[in-house]
């Protein structure tokens, strides 16, 4: 069974790139440019994970990520939240504000990869036999 | 008439005036007081008219008509125009208890002991002769009543025979009248209510007596005033009607200023107007009332002058015509009358200025010296208050004998006006330092001691010394020849000044100096500290209280009892303890003797003691009981200086401490501004950081896939591959931009500034940025005029701005369909070029901040990747420093954005 991403990311080459991995594992991946669009997006149809960067245009990701958490509809959606921003309070903030796990980048998609199956309970790697399934 | 009879009722007359005193001395102390209405107090200061009134005035009208008469106009100016400096005078005396002139001048003058010596010794000097003329008055009256010269007939005659002459037993019998009235009391300031009585009694008798001598002249004798003149006339005697010729007027003056000084500064007159006055407001009557009576006693003059004119045919003693008119005429009753007036105007006239005299001579020269010397122990108990009046009595026959004195070898062959108006020229030293010392703060001790002294040097030079040459007691060549033959001393004619008569002349000398020293010194001193209290207490009179006076200046410790004893031993045990008690009273408390005193019991016995002695010596006696000393004033003074100089240090510490907090606000702010450049600069590294790790992120990302993507599908390899240099280059170009905007902001960029042709350096940035341009399918349209004068710039950086701004341009303009305009404009000496795009534009809320850096806004929709955030603000630094300016504005020409920017022509 296919599980749900959202790509919430402003930056077109890494958004690129988490779609593709995401793909690669096997996600129905959806794309949002800014925290507004996220949250459109989420309103459409809540995904099982959200990637979320932080500086984003007119809203930025710790607001998106403080909206969900309000929200007791998507209290099953996790967060992985993937900043430029890589200091130990950015990260406790993030946390705080109910994301479920922090990456700084630039980070491994290797990495990202095995979060985001952590998160969603499957077992095994992320590489493209994963995608293969 | 029987010399027995004229004596017998001479003393009948004295006996009443005793009795009348006496009661006014028992009403006062049953405190109904007899002398407090104005009627009385303005009879008292008729005291003015004495015997030279009296005699003298119808002497002169016989002489030179109507001259006598300034000197009633200058007191009669005083009373109705210049009364407030009587209120002034009165208002001053009551505040300080003064005793006396002698008193109020030292006292003004910071309270000089040596002051008020000097003018109780001018005073005594000057009045001496005064004193004589009414001793030579009453001889000579008494002896052309009685019809005798010399020894005749039964009474004072006999008395030759001890070898008295009458004028010395009339002095010895005024003494010891003076003596009985004016020295029962020891508290002088205390009012002498019975004398005052007195005195008004003699003002009136001595007025009806002349009046009564008038009528019968006028009405008796003649038909009338009218038919008076008209025989008068027919006799010749016209002239007398008027002003006398040759100085006549230029003596008018003189005499009207000289009496107009008299009226304030002769110890009796000051002494009967201001220190006996009873109530301020009297003085509203009297103002009136005085020059009235004034008028009064002058109307028959020269009606009685003309009378014994015709009367005797021009021979005669005219200063005796009251007497010896009456006597041609048989009506010696009426003569016996006017006998008793005259007497009554000389017993007045003496009586006060004894009592005024001998208080100064206690007070001011006595009792200071005793007090200074040492010669009376004031720690010895004991009752002093004997001891004062002993001085007192003895001043008394001492000032009535140097006035016989004066009268027996130096009045002989003068007439009485003539020896008033020497004593009215004494007392005139007086004016500069009492009316000087009550308008005028400036007013210093020095300047008064010089001016009294040489203007009192100056009046004896001019006038006392010539009347004892006169009387043959110096060589007579001293006046007309000047000392040691040196005419320009020449007393009458001193610095070779002829043509004034010799009051004139004396009075014009002796003020000169007197107000000139007064002045200049004055200006040159600088008063001492008391000095300029006391002047400001007077000067200021009226809106000094009480109260303020003195309470400060003592410190130190003295009992109540030690007080009172003090005082008790000058005014008498038992008026020291009941005022002590009734003090005490009056705060609610017992009498403690052994208490200390606070200053409002050193003030009162100060008081008590300044009535008794004079302000000065009560003062040095206070102090030598107050343990711990007098704060003298100096003292007083340094203390307040070091407090004032204490509150300017204050001061001073207080601005220190202001400019600290300043500075501490200054080093705050500036921390501040630390604070706020060091999180700008974390901020700063945050987003350089955040800016070099979104390019990493990518490049790491799409390694990663390619690795662990093997079969990828080589479309997408190509394409990711792409990703990874042109994020590369994106890395590359940040570093490169971040260096040199460092290296911009910290002033560090090596700059070649020279006249650089623009036309190339636009046209190689468009030929860099071909690619990106073909890429985007952009129409770049160069609007530029052939030829551009030269600009200021540094080539490089010329180009580094128009890469940045068409880069932008490209980037943010239509897709499809972008079109960007380059053009160029000279105007006032600027270069201006532009660079439009046919974009979005930039909203104007994010026009200023376009051009700081790392300022980012979601320009557009399409994915792109962005800028560096730092083209803008190099741009702008580098415009800056060539002396241009850049700005962003919309395209004219539809949507989209202008950047313009403009350099100095070379």
């Amino acid at each position: 069974m296919a599980h749900s991403v959202l790509i919430v990311e402003d930056e077109p080459n890494i958004a690129l790139s988490l779609q593709f991995i995401m793909k690669r594992a096997g996600h129905v991946v959806r794309v949002a440019g800014d925290g507004d669009a996220a949250l459109q997006a989420m309103a459409a149809a809540a995904p099982d994970v959200v990637l979320l960067d932080i500086m984003l245009p007119k809203r930025d990701g710790l607001s998106v990520c403080e909206a969900i958490r309000a929200n007791a509809a998507w209290k099953g959606v996790k967060i992985l939240v993937l900043s430029a921003k890589s200091r130990e309070s950015d990260r406790e903030k993030a946390l705080g504000l109910g994301a479920d796990d922090y990456l700084t980048k630039p980070y491994s998609t290797r990495d990202v990869c095995d979060r985001v199956n952590r998160m969603l309970g499957l077992e095994g790697g992320c590489g493209p036999s994963a995608g293969a399934v | 008439m029987q010399g027995g009879l004229v004596a017998l009722v001479s003393v009948a007359y004295l006996g009443m005036l005793f009795a009348i005193a006496s009661f006014g001395d028992r009403r006062a102390e049953q405190g109904r007081s007899l002398t407090n209405n104005p009627y009385i107090y303005a009879l008292s200061i008729a005291v003015f008219c004495t015997s030279w009134t009296f005699y003298g005035s119808v002497g002169l009208a016989a002489r030179s008509g109507l001259d006598f008469l300034p000197i009633y106009l200058g007191p009669t100016l005083v009373f109705v125009v210049w009364p407030v400096v009587w209120v002034k005078i009165i208002r001053i005396c009551k505040v300080n208890r003064i005793t006396s002139i002698a008193d109020f001048i030292s006292s003004r003058f910071g309270k000089s002991s040596r002051l008020g010596g000097l003018v109780a010794l001018i005073a005594v000097i000057g009045t001496t002769p005064y004193i004589s003329l009414q001793l030579k008055s009453v001889a000579t009256s008494f002896e052309i009543i009685t019809g005798t010269v010399g020894a005749d007939g039964w009474g004072l005659g006999a008395l030759g025979a001890f070898g008295l002459d009458t004028t010395f037993v009339i002095a010895l019998a005024l003494a010891v009248f003076s003596i009985l009235f004016g020295t029962r009391h020891i508290d002088a300031s205390e009012h002498h209510e019975g004398i005052v009585a007195a005195i008004a009694f003699e003002s009136i008798v001595k007025l009806f007596a002349f009046l009564a001598v008038g009528f019968f002249v006028t009405f008796g004798i003649y038909d009338g005033f009218s038919d008076l003149f008209h025989k008068a006339r027919d006799a010749g005697l016209q002239k007398l009607f008027t002003v006398s010729d040759g100085g006549g007027y230029a003596d008018w003056v003189t005499m009207i200023l000289l009496s107009m000084l008299a009226i304030i500064c002769l110890p009796r007159q000051f002494y009967i107007t201001a220190v006996e006055n009873a109530d301020e407001n009297h003085l509203r009557k009297a103002v009136w009332l005085f020059p009235l009576y004034l008028l009064a006693i002058n109307v028959f003059v020269l009606p009685i002058a003309l009378g014994g004119h015709m009367a005797f045919g021009g021979t005669g003693n005219a200063d005796m015509f009251v007497l010896t008119v009456p006597i041609h005429h048989g009506q010696e009753t009426l003569a016996l009358f006017a006998f008793i007036g005259g007497l009554s105007a000389a017993t007045s006239m003496v009586i006060v200025a004894a009592i005024a005299l001998s208080t100064m001579v206690c007070n001011n020269i006595v009792v200071p010296l005793l007090v200074n010397r040492r010669w009376v122990d004031l720690e010895r108990q004991g009752d002093l208050t004997g001891l004062l009046l002993t001085i007192r009595r003895t001043a008394i026959v001492g000032v009535l004998i140097l006035g016989y004195g004066y009268y027996r070898f130096a009045s002989g062959s003068y007439s009485l006006v003539t020896i008033g108006l020497v004593s009215f020229a004494a007392a005139a030293q007086f004016a500069p330092a009492i009316i000087g010392g009550i308008f005028w703060k400036g007013a210093s001790l020095k300047g008064a001691m010089t001016g009294l002294a040489l203007g009192a040097a100056m009046w004896a030079y001019t006038l006392l010394l010539p009347s004892f040459a006169q009387s043959g007691w110096l060589p007579i060549r001293f006046l007309d020849y000047g000392p040691f033959g040196i005419e320009f001393l020449r007393p009458y004619a001193l610095f070779g000044m002829e043509g004034f008569g010799t009051l004139s002349h004396a009075l014009f000398w002796s003020m000169l100096v007197n107000i000139g020293a007064f002045v200049i010194v004055s200006l040159l001193d600088r008063q001492s500290t008391i000095e300029r209290i006391q002047g400001a207490l007077f000067v200021d009179v009226f809106e000094h209280t009480e109260d303020l006076r003195d309470e400060r200046f003592w410190r130190g410790s003295a009992t109540v009892g030690a007080l009172r004893d003090l005082t008790g031993r000058f005014v008498g045990e038992d008026r020291a303890t009941t005022a002590f008690q009734s003090f005490a009273l009056a705060q609610g408390r017992e009498l403690a003797p052994d208490s200390a005193a606070d200053s409002r019991w050193l003030d009162l016995a100060e008081k008590m003691l300044s009535g008794a002695v004079g302000s000065a010596t009560a003062r040095v006696m206070i102090g030598s009981v107050v343990k711990g000393g007098i704060v003298r004033l100096d003292e007083m003074y340094k203390i307040l200086d070091e407090t004032s100089q204490a509150i300017r240090y204050s001061r001073m510490l207080e601005t220190k401490s202001r400019e600290l907090e300043d500075t501490t606000q200054q080093l705050q702010s500036a921390n501040e501004r630390l604070k706020e450049l060091d999180s700008l600069k974390d901020d700063f590294l945050n987003t350089i950081s955040h800016e070099l790790r979104t390019p990493l992120t990518s490049i790491r990302a799409f390694s990663e896939i390619l690795t662990d993507t093997p079969d990828i599908e080589s479309g997408q390899r190509t394409h990711f591959l792409d990703v990874i240099r042109t994020e590369s280059e994106r890395l590359t170009r940040l570093i490169d931009q971040v260096l040199d905007l460092a290296k911009l902001e910290a002033g560090q960029m090596e700059w070649s500034v020279e006249a650089v042709d623009p036309c190339p350096s636009v046209k190689g940035a468009v030929a860099a940025m071909d690619a990106l341009i073909r890429e985007r399918k952009v129409a770049v349209i160069l609007d530029v005029p052939k030829s551009l004068p030269k600009v200021r710039a540094d080539r490089d950086q010329l180009m580094q701005v128009m890469i940045n701004l068409l880069s932008n341009a490209v980037k943010f303009c239509r897709n499809p369909n972008g079109e960007v305009r380059i053009e160029a404009d000279v105007r006032d000496g600027f270069l201006s070029i532009s660079v439009t795009d046919n974009g979005d534009g930039i909203p104007p809320e994010h026009r200023d901040g376009v051009f700081e850096k790392f300022h980012q806004f979601n320009r557009g929709s399409d994915r792109m990747p962005r800028g560096t955030g730092l083209g803008l603000a190099i741009c702008r630094h580098i415009v800056t420093y060539l002396g241009g300016d850049i700005r962003v504005g919309d395209n004219p020409k539809g949507s989209g954005a202008r950047f313009t920017f403009t350099l100095p022509t070379a």
